[in-house]
């Protein structure tokens, strides 16, 4: 697996003088193959986020490891050689981009921090070639201010900007819920499309339609655990968490009515209901072949709990 | 996925032509920078017309404004007009000199302390705090005091030292939110390191703010030079224009009449002083799309 | 009819010129309707929500008219307007959940408003409401800051409702929320109507599966136009206009894979409002244009409540 997280988590000082612990993540462990979109899906505050930051290095890791071919990321003392590997594109397009310059700037700091040999003219047709790859007309898009741009054009640049490097694995957090619906469909499946040329994807999301649309697995947090894992076509055809339960049946469709989804409540807990020797993970029982599931109590403490209990 | 803002689309093609043209529309600014443009013509050029030394005794004394000694002469028959000149120089000297120092201080310790955050941040803290509550005005005072030679460069060096908390703080405060922008991210995920960082992604989005930031201290450098000097503790070795109202409070110009001693000096720093606070008021408009008059 | 739209027409002011953001608007919104307005970022439906209560100071109301129950509303002059807000028209702003004073009790901060309107709090009355909404009577002695992002927005939705105003427009209340608080905002939305606490109601969205879900008819707004009105299963299943088309089959759904069905965007981008073409704005993007599309289509009727603004629409 060209990437692993093992028991991660990732706790904040919280309060005055750090005395208190918010544990954000806790005890996370999944892998992303080469050539596989992994969607994580998760509400606000889930962890989801955090964890693509801690493989992007751009958070500390409180415990457990992250691995990327076989190596542990921290002791990677060479950031830029892990990070011509790994990139990550972020939600809003228009953040990602400093409003004082350019767009095409993004492509330009590439080159000097990587490619600074490469000439001028070589420079600029690998980058028309990478436009091209996200579907982009470099004279469209090349001088232009961030302003001038839509969400979805400087989406793709983010993209094309990766692309430039030859990197295996892209963390995509939340890259289209600011895009227009007409749009984001394209982008998800230019994800699709780097897939298919090999590059394995984290696809970090809230929304479940997309991550089903896009993924081969799927991992559903909840308050920084995992509740459940496994194909996708498991995980969303047969919903064993009822987490996982209330998120389909809440998520909008085109064609029926939330009235008409039945929520099927009072399932027993399928961690215990299993047999004790499919726990193949900590924590996670495997309920049919690629599909764990987490306890349905145990994911929720006492302040969590209510919090449901005040939006449902 | 919002509905973007209606002049997200229109907006002209730069932000800086977009700053020039509220810029040169807004008459605080206008008004501010050709005053200062005008005492800094003075402070440059105008020594160079004058061809004695400004404590010279070129006159007869106590005479009022005339056409020969365009600010009339002092008790002592010295040219109040070339005095003024003179130290409009030393002035701008000591708020150049002292403002870019405590921008200096400022911005290295607000940047450092803003993105490193962590215990660099509570250390750096610290000091801005230990100085901010010193009580500047008293340091300096004993130590001009104690030191023999005072020079307009000694003076700004104090100023500066003295004066850079608040900027440091404010830097600290806009470094902090603008280093968990996105791009920043996208920066070091490119390899960018800390220091090209800060200088290259951050600092040119707070450059107006940086701008605003040293025209303040520059302001107060020369506050406080002209209290100092006022206090008797001014360059030893030139004429400033706290010197001449210390000069003139000294001999008094007040019980005698003579105010075109002390009114120039007055003025001149009020003007100056004012016309920095007008212009900075009117940069804020420019820079800050919510303060712009439509 | 609660809401007759006629021609309305708004521009922004900006440094380049006026930006056409609602530009011939014509539509009426029926008694106990509710109503979805879907459309993109810079497709005018936030324009015409923010119309309908204050123009801000940058919106200039170039033409047209708006009659809220048979009188007319005048839109350009703020302090008028002041008699039809919150008692006959009511917004649920976009961010809300920042909206309520932070310094108040939730209880002291409502009873202040409906003093400033000459109204008196009906303590029983605001507790039943609540309760509506699924809070407890407690809010109301609580700081903003002690409620959940979910809670504040349905604090503020029981606050744009007090006077029980004829239309309700609620303006992207969703979008910053998660999928569980969605639906249980969303349902609050309905209960309103349900309840009589409003006549009719105008869901602003981008959303057009989750305004599927409350909505009784669907209007689809495209470039500072409208593009099609229709009963909300019929805009959904059977869409006209050739923009509505091509964005419901642009959505994915949860058990749709691309391996499986690959879904396509518009291409394109919509024009720019500055100085938008003639004719159908749609034209540039839309796979049926043709040298009629040159001359704007009227948004007619093509079947009972159905609207649509296209020439190949029959």
């Amino acid at each position: 697996m060209m990437l692993k997280l093992d028991g991660v988590s990732k706790v904040y000082r919280v309060g005055a003088f750090g005395g208190r612990e918010l544990k954000a993540v806790s005890d996370v462990s999944f892998e992303v193959g080469e050539g596989e979109v992994v969607s994580l899906i998760g509400e606000s505050g889930s962890g989801k986020s955090t964890i693509g930051r801690m493989i992007l290095r751009l958070a500390s890791i409180s415990s457990g490891t992250i691995t990327f071919d076989g190596r542990d990321i921290t002791s990677i003392k060479d950031r830029k050689e892990y990070y011509r590997q790994v990139q990550g594109v972020f939600q809003d397009p228009f953040s990602c981009y400093n409003p004082v310059f350019r767009a095409d700037r993004v492509f330009s700091m590439i080159k000097e921090q990587y490619f600074p040999r490469v000439g001028a003219d070589e420079w600029r047709k690998r980058v028309a070639a990478a436009l091209e790859s996200v579907r982009l007309d470099p004279g469209n898009v090349l001088g232009k201010y961030p302003h001038q741009l839509s969400g979805g054009q400087l989406q793709r640049m983010l993209i094309a900007r990766a692309v430039l490097l030859d990197i295996r694995l892209l963390v995509a957090d939340e890259i289209i819920s600011m895009l227009d619906a007409s749009t984001r469909i394209d982008v998800l499946n230019l994800l699709a499309d780097l897939r298919a040329r090999g590059l394995g994807i984290l696809f970090v999301t809230h929304d479940l339609s997309l991550g089903n649309y896009v993924s081969d697995r799927t991992v559903v947090l909840r308050h920084g655990k995992i509740v459940e894992m496994g194909r996708t076509d498991l995980v969303f055809g047969n919903p064993v968490h009822p987490y996982t339960r209330s998120l389909l049946a809440s998520v909008p469709r085109l064609h029926t009515k939330w009235a008409d989804v039945a929520t099927g409540d009072d399932v027993p807990c399928a961690y215990h209901e299993a047999p004790r020797d499919s726990r193949t993970r900590p924590g996670l029982a495997e309920v049919e072949a690629g599909h764990w599931v987490a306890c349905a109590g145990c994911a929720a403490s006492g302040i969590e709990e209510k919090k449901i209990k005040e939006k449902a | 996925m919002s509905e973007a803002s209606p002049e997200a689309q229109p907006r002209t093609p730069t932000a800086r032509r977009e700053a020039l043209h509220f810029a040169l529309r807004n008459r605080k600014l206008v008004v501010g920078t050709i005053i200062i443009g005008v005492f800094l013509v003075a402070a440059v050029f105008g020594p160079m017309t004058i061809d004695h030394k400004p404590t010279d005794y070129v006159g007869p004394p106590m005479t009022p404004p005339s056409s020969e000694f365009w600010f009339g002469t002092t008790t002592f028959g010295q040219d109040v007009f070339a005095q003024f000149l003179y130290g409009l120089r030393s002035t701008f000297l000591v708020g150049a000199l002292g403002g870019v120092l405590a921008a200096a201080v400022g911005m290295v310790v607000g940047f450092v302390a803003g993105y490193r955050g962590g215990w660099v941040d509570e250390l750096l803290n610290m000091l801005t705090n230990i100085v901010l509550v010193l009580p500047a005005l008293v340091v300096l005072l004993i130590v001009n005091a104690y030191l023999g030679v005072r020079s307009i460069g000694v003076q700004a060096l104090f100023i500066g030292l003295t004066s850079w908390p608040w900027a440091a703080r404010a830097i600290r405060a806009q470094t902090f939110s603008l280093r968990s922008r996105d791009f920043v991210d996208l920066a070091r995920l490119s390899g960018v390191r800390t220091p090209k960082i800060i200088l290259r992604e951050i600092a040119p989005n707070m450059s107006s703010y940086l701008f605003l930031t040293f025209i303040l201290l520059f302001g107060s450098a020369i506050l406080i030079a002209a209290s100092l000097d006022f206090i008797g503790l001014g360059p030893t070795d030139s004429v400033s224009l706290g010197l001449m109202l210390n000069n003139a409070a000294r001999w008094s110009a007040l019980q005698l009449g003579m105010w075109w001693w002390f009114i120039p000096p007055g003025a001149g720093i009020t003007a100056i002083v004012g016309a920095l606070y007008v212009m900075n008021v009117g940069l804020d408009e420019v820079f800050n799309p919510k303060l712009r008059e439509m | 009819m609660a809401l007759k739209v006629t021609d309305l027409r708004v521009y922004y002011r900006t440094l380049r010129g006026e930006v056409k953001a609602l530009d011939g608007v014509t539509f009426s919104v029926a008694d106990g309707e509710i109503m979805g307005l879907a459309g993109e970022s810079g497709s005018g439906k936030s324009t015409l929500a923010k119309s309908l209560i204050r123009l801000d100071g940058r919106m200039r109301h170039v033409g047209g008219t708006v009659e809220l129950d048979g009188r007319a509303m005048p839109l350009s002059d703020d302090t008028a307007m002041d008699e039809f807000r919150f008692r006959k028209v009511s917004l649920i702003p976009q961010y809300s959940m920042s909206a309520l004073n932070p310094t108040r009790k939730i209880g002291k901060m409502i009873g202040e408003l409906l003093e400033s309107r000459g109204e008196r709090p009906d303590r029983a009355e605001l507790e039943r409401r609540l309760e509506l909404v699924g809070l407890s009577k407690d809010v109301l002695d609580r700081y903003p800051i002690e409620l959940s992002g979910g809670m504040k927005q349905r604090v503020v939705m029981v606050i744009s409702t007090l006077l029980n105003p004829s239309l309700l427009i609620a303006d992207e209340v969703t979008s910053a929320l998660d999928v569980s608080s969605q639906k249980a905002v969303a349902t609050t939305l309905l209960g309103f109507r349900d309840h009589g606490l409003v006549t009719s109601m105008m869901v602003v969205t981008h959303d057009i599966s989750l305004v599927y879900q409350i909505a009784d008819t669907i209007m689809v707004m495209y470039a500072g136009r409208l593009a099609e009105k229709a009963p909300a299963d019929a805009l959904v299943n059977a869409p006209r206009h050739p923009y509505t088309q091509q964005l419901i089959s642009a959505l994915p759904e949860v058990g749709v894979r691309y391996e499986d069905r690959r879904l396509t965007g518009i291409p394109g981008n919509p024009p720019s409002l500055l100085n938008p073409p003639g004719g159908c704005r749609f034209r540039d993007r839309c796979p049926l244009a043709s040298g009629q599309c040159a001359e704007q289509p009227p948004f007619a009727e093509v079947a009972p409540g159905h609207f649509v603004a296209c020439w190949k629409a029959e």
